[in-house]
């Protein structure tokens, strides 16, 4: 077993183990941390990949933007602590273990028996350097590109629209009392 | 060099964890970070996918996907925080305004 192998098992354990804890924990706060140490060794996996701008983005964009986010919106909603139990229905609870199981057991089978592979060829990656994600998508990919864009800004006005607070609106500035918190 | 079927494994491991977890937690919050756990994993198999195929397309897929994550973060948290102004709960058993 190689080094290179050892490491990804390393890195891999403990994202699973971010991973069941997003799941199991009781607290949501506790739930964004091991969100964020997920979201932190899949980026070391980019790396590995040669997608050296992917891991970038991956830990500015997620760990440094949307975790903290959720962060905010814990602090500013709280959560019920206790909500395991707080569905009418206990048999949902192992319904969904069973189907997670399945559905596990699919994608492993699907992988083995259909994964072929075929000749590698890294260098085309270029290590995913910004350079080369950035003329792919500056040349071939410029429309959704812009696309994307023009998401965002609608994504943005949503989100004011959504977590402004009812009756705050006026004929004049319309949300000038209250920043919306949630952007 | 690591065998791309590992990663394909340890993304297809992610991803039913947190798929699980929305079957299985009743905490919309907690739903969400599962949501956005399995959109992670998805990353993951699209950058192993773009390394075995010396192709750069699959990492400016995952561009992409990182910016629509972004907005489905600002929009979903704007709705929950709608609904608990007037719901006082984050409980999606209790999240059924839209209900026929």
């Amino acid at each position: 077993m190689t080094l290179p192998t050892l490491f990804f098992i390393l890195i891999g354990a403990i994202s699973l183990a971010a991973a069941a804890g997003v799941v199991l924990s009781r607290q949501p706060v506790h739930s964004a941390l091991f969100l964020l140490t997920n979201f932190a060794t899949l980026a070391i996996l980019y790396v590995m990949l040669d997608a050296q701008f992917l891991a970038a983005a991956q830990v500015i964009i997620y760990a440094g933007g949307i975790v903290i986010l959720i962060l905010f919106v814990i602090m500013l909603i709280g959560g019920d602590t206790n909500d395991f139990m707080a569905g009418q229905r206990t048999w949902s609870r192992y319904i969904g273990l069973a189907l997670g199981i399945l559905l596990l057991a699919s994608l492993v089978i699907s992988v083995f028996r259909g994964f072929t592979q075929p000749a590698a060829d890294p260098a085309a990656l270029q290590g995913g350097v910004p350079e080369a994600v950035g003329l792919a998508l500056f040349s071939q990919y410029l429309l959704p590109f812009e696309l994307a864009s023009i998401l965002l800004l609608v994504a943005l006005l949503g989100a004011l629209v959504l977590g402004r607070q009812a009756g705050t609106v006026s004929h004049t500035g319309a949300a000038s009392q209250r920043p919306a918190g949630d952007d | 060099m690591v065998p791309t079927s590992y990663y394909l494994i340890l993304s297809a491991m992610i991803f039913a964890i947190g798929a699980t977890g929305v079957l299985v937690r009743r905490n919309a919050l907690i739903v969400f970070m599962c949501v956005e756990m399995m959109l992670n994993s998805v990353n993951l198999t699209l950058i192993a996918l773009s390394r075995q195929w010396g192709n750069l397309n699959g990492q400016v897929f995952v561009f992409m996907i990182m910016a629509v994550a972004a907005a489905e973060v600002a929009v979903g948290l704007a709705i929950l925080i709608a609904n608990t102004r007037h719901r006082e709960s984050i409980n999606i058993d209790e999240i059924n305004l839209l209900k026929w």
